[in-house]
């Protein structure tokens, strides 16, 4: 089994505001992420797929495959814009890191046809980011832990 | 969904590499220039993972600020510019190499009430890295 990753940057707003929680519940669970003008950040998603290189071509997938896979589904959906109100898929939830990570994932999985997603980490900054291993189906070992 | 939550950390602190179990020509064969008795000092960075459901009432595994407050109290304040041999009492017996730092992070911070630690990952340089998940089940660790 090999594990291939490929990585992305996008730049994006966002805010955490709980509409089931009063004003001051909001300000104390989130702090400064319930600024309600939002803030925004520099995500990186690194995109970890497995499987065996084809013997013909020596590939687990095509990289232009994955390439033109996560700027359709990841950057064309999220890249500039604010993901409370402008992604759908993000919609009645907070966009933490955790939630935004476990949407790509389902974004993600079933367009990878060749081998299969074994790992989406998504860098919300360089000291906050989230791994996804989707359901845990248990599918190959995890990619390793560091980078 | 399987998702673990990584948090990274920093500090800073001196230590000596020199083992009790071997002599003094020994030490200095094995640790080299680790083993100066005045000792030396590194930026370590600390990356820690952490599982759980995320609550869906604020989409988070565990809240940062009780993370952060729970690592600072129990790794960061103790470590951070301090001299790891003698003021860190687990590494009055072991030798503080990364690999036993990773370990005593790992059991420091398995008592994080609100979400299961994963794995720790502790940078001694931007060039070597040690990571501990714990013992598989049925495995002891001395």
């Amino acid at each position: 089994m090999v594990y291939l990753t490929r990585k992305i940057e996008f730049s994006a707003s966002h805010l955490y505001h709980n509409p089931a929680f009063s004003a001051e519940e909001n300000r104390r669970v989130f702090g400064k992420c319930n600024n309600p003008h939002g803030h925004g950040h520099n995500y990186v998603l690194e995109v970890t797929v497995a499987g065996e290189p084809d013997p013909a071509t020596g590939m687990v997938l095509d990289l232009k495959e994955l390439k033109e896979i996560l700027q359709r589904e990841v950057t064309d959906r999220m890249d500039h814009r604010f993901l409370n109100y402008e992604v759908p898929e993000l919609a009645g939830q907070i966009p933490t890191c955790e939630n935004i990570a476990a949407v790509i994932w389902r974004l993600l999985e079933p367009r990878i046809t060749r081998g299969h997603l074994n790992r989406v980490r998504l860098y919300e900054t360089p000291d906050l980011f989230v791994d996804c291993y989707g359901e845990g189906n248990g599918a190959g070992a995890p990619a390793g832990g560091g980078r | 969904m399987k998702l673990h939550l990584w948090r990274r950390y920093r500090f800073s602190a001196s230590h000596r590499l020199h083992s009790a179990q071997l002599g003094e020509d020994e030490n200095r064969r094995v640790y080299g220039k680790c083993n100066n008795p005045y000792g030396h000092g590194h930026n370590y960075v600390v990356e820690a993972a952490f599982s759980g459901p995320v609550d869906e009432a604020t989409g988070m595994i565990a809240n940062l600020a009780d993370l952060d407050a729970f690592v600072e109290r129990e790794v960061v304040e103790p470590f951070d510019h301090k001299y790891l041999n003698e003021e860190i009492e687990e590494f009055r017996a072991h030798v503080p190499t990364t690999e036993n730092i990773c370990i005593e992070i790992f059991h420091r911070l398995t008592r994080f009430p609100r979400a299961r630690l994963e794995r720790v990952r502790v940078e001694e340089t931007g060039l070597n890295s040690f990571e501990y998940a714990g013992e598989p089940a049925g495995a002891t660790h001395e």
